[in-house]
């Protein structure tokens, strides 16, 4: 009996030790509970940051564009019957953002907003001897744009370099047109304009179509190629948290009246799909826990009246009713404590497992790993509370109990 | 112990009903009066079903009297709440069952500190040593680790009565301690009892159905239907015979003659 604890929590882990069987039983329960919490949550967390990661590495958080520039579904008769699923942007004669120096000067003002770049965007034909693709054209400041975007990240040939005659492609359209970096390529807008440029870089996003149709340039490149001298078409920039893109979208709409679009409402769909899994992995957890906490009760049922001579006892003894009581919500409490490190060492082990066994088809990872501290840290400590609210009731008709018909028996 | 003046147990008028207010209600005992002395031993008899076990049951604090009143050394108990209550037990009272009811998750010296350890809440410097030289004196230093399911029903109940002592307390009430026991573990037993009210002055109320260990009592009391109708000094080798009565029935029947 060690003297570092009090009298319920010696009780509460003797009663436990007495009761093997039930108390491995439940332990086996709640450990699979939590494992499944674990592994859940853990494997949500590398779905939801492995799709943030693929969709934010090359895209940034907001857009500022000019309103001409907004590609707008076409609509039919009926309202909200897409005619055409390819939504483009109108063909027009490309125009610049009114005022764009202050604006820029106004976002980067922002605390919300991490970094913010002008664009010279349109497009473009990227011709090489008799292969012709067509490209969207990026007129980029470096310096600012690769805050936004980190390109220099994802070069995985030649050394990036952006001088106004260089250019920079992915290396899809580079397998398409047949370019290595050192070669030169022709870019050809539609406005006739023409310029051959150094292919200094390829570059791989993780994504095949903008690897396949973005090329960048230096921003006065760009701007005289679009016969857009002086001017950008839009404003690109970062939040400092990705979920609150969307407001700050609307914020500086308001702010500047120019059109801002979120990475949430142009990916609606996927941000969709992403909170339906969350809920579904909330509504999982949920009833994961109620089952667990209902294991727990019913052992500790079982457990008072069992010990109810021993409980009668006790209270013959001198023990005071919030004792008994504690007594048996520390065992609640100890086999979600227990079950969760037990638990999450299963989901923790699973998910590991998985992510080792499990590749994609070019063998990189599936998802990132994300086991954090805090994931079982807080499982611990929700198992910790799950107990002791599961072990309210009979705990509670353990402290009622009417010493004198306990100890009859 | 300080030596407290007057009875360690006086009850006055004591009345105890079952299932009060209801259709059934059922009064089991009839007004009881009756004191403790210091250092008394006294044996409490009468046929099954006459309330003695209710009796040791109000005594004990795990019940309370529908009508009387019950001062332990001297306090007024009526007017305690119940954790007041709980607290007067654990420290003034002991309790020996006719089962050892003994804790099994915890070995005998465990058995043995459990008062002391429910009353301060921790383990405490002197309560581990106290309890072994409690098991020592039952005779039992040997088995003071060993989980109380080990032992024989004598062991244990033996086990028991250093328990009821832990809190060094006034009054021990025991019920049919000696009633699951063979002839020789009973005796042994209630040697131990004899011997713990000798050394340290402890006041005994012994419920037992054996005459032959009522006749080594200091005292017997006798309940019948719950009425108390005889309380008979018992010579004490050595000390001569000590004064006898019986009490006329209070009750409808006339008087009880054994
Ligand atoms: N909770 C209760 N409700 C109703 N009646 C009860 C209750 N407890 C005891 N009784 C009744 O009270 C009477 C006295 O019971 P008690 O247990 O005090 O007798 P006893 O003298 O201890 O008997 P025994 O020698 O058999 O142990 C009995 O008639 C019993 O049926
Ligand atoms: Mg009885």
């Amino acid at each position: 009996m060690t003297r570092f604890l009090p009298f319920e929590v010696i009780a509460a882990l003797r009663f436990l030790r007495e009761g093997r069987m039930q108390t491995g039983f439940i332990l086996a329960g709640v450990t699979i509970g939590v494992g499944v919490i674990v592994f859940l949550s853990a494997l949500l967390a590398g779905v939801q940051s492995n799709f943030i990661r693929r969709v934010l590495s090359s895209q940034p958080h907001i857009v500022l564009l000019p309103p001409e520039e907004v590609a707008r579904p076409q609509r039919g008769g009926d309202a909200g019957v897409f005619e055409d699923a390819v939504v483009q942007r109108p063909a027009q004669r490309l125009r610049s953002i009114d005022q764009w120096q202050a604006i820029l000067g106004q976002l980067r003002a922002m605390p919300e907003v991490a970094t913010a770049a002008p664009v010279a965007a349109g497009a473009a034909l990227a011709v090489r001897g008799e292969v012709g693709r067509s490209v969207t054209l990026e007129g980029i400041d470096p310096a600012s744009w690769y805050e936004v975007v980190r390109l220099p990240d994802y070069v995985t040939a030649g050394t990036l370099r952006l001088t106004s005659t260089d250019v920079v492609i992915g290396i899809e359209l580079a397998r398409l047109v047949g370019v290595q970096p050192g070669d030169r390529i022709r870019l050809s807008a539609a406005n006739g304009r023409d310029a051959v440029l150094t292919v200094t870089a390829l570059f791989d996003v993780g994504n095949k179509a903008v690897n396949e149709r973005n090329v960048y340039v230096a921003l006065r490149t760009a701007q005289s190629l679009l016969n857009l001298e002086g001017g950008v078409t839009s404003l690109e920039l970062t939040v400092r948290d990705v979920w609150d893109a969307e407001a700050v979208a609307q914020r500086i709409h308001r702010l500047t009246g120019v059109r801002a679009d979120s990475w949430i409402a142009t990916n609606a769909q996927f941000v969709t799909a992403l909170n339906a899994q969350v809920t579904a992995n909330t509504v999982i957890r949920i009833f994961v826990g109620l089952s667990v906490a209902l294991g727990i009760a019913s052992v500790l049922v079982v457990s008072v009246v069992q010990r109810s001579r021993e409980i009668g006892i006790l209270r013959a003894m001198g023990a005071r009713r919030g004792q008994v009581l504690r007594v048996f919500l520390i065992q609640g409490g100890l086999l979600g404590l227990a079950g969760s490190v037990s638990g999450s060492a299963v989901g923790a082990g699973t998910i590991l497992a998985w992510h080792s066994l499990a590749r994609q088809a070019d063998g990189t990872e599936l998802f990132p790993l994300v086991v954090t501290g805090s994931l079982f840290a807080g499982a611990a400590l929700l198992a910790c509370l799950t107990g002791v609210l599961a072990a309210l009731a009979p705990a509670l008709s353990a402290a009622r109990l009417d010493p004198v018909v306990a100890i009859r028996g | 112990m300080a030596d407290a003046p007057g009875p360690v147990l006086r009850l006055i008028g004591v009345r105890k009903a079952y299932n009060q207010g209801l259709p059934n209600e059922v009064e089991v005992l009839h007004g009881i009066d009756l004191a403790l002395a210091r250092g008394e031993f006294c044996a409490l008899i009468g046929p099954s079903g006459s309330g003695k076990s209710t009796l040791l049951n109000l005594i004990g604090l795990l019940d309370r009297p529908t009508d009387g009143r019950l001062l332990i050394e001297g306090l007024e108990t009526g007017a305690l709440d119940d954790a007041a209550l709980t607290r007067l037990r654990g420290r003034s009272i002991g309790f020996v069952f006719q089962h050892h009811h003994l804790i099994g998750a915890f070995s005998a010296a465990e058995n043995v500190m459990m008062p002391l350890l429910l009353d301060r809440g921790w383990p405490q410097d002197g309560m581990r040593e106290r309890a072994e030289a409690l098991l020592e004196r039952v005779g039992l230093a040997r088995w003071r680790d060993q989980p109380v399911g080990r032992l024989s029903g004598g062991q244990q109940q033996r086990v028991a009565i250093a328990r009821a002592l832990a809190m060094d307390p006034p009054l021990v009430l025991a019920d049919e301690p000696t009633g699951n026991l063979d002839t020789k573990s009973a005796d042994a037993a209630f040697d131990l009892m004899r011997e713990f009210n000798q050394e340290r002055g402890t006041t005994f109320l012994v419920v037992t159905h054996d005459p032959r260990l009522a006749r080594r009592c200091d005292r017997v009391v006798e309940v019948v239907d719950g009425y108390l109708v005889s309380d008979v000094g018992v010579a004490v080798p050595g000390e001569g015979s000590a004064p006898s009565r019986t009490l006329p029935r209070q009750g409808p029947k006339g008087p009880w003659i054994p």
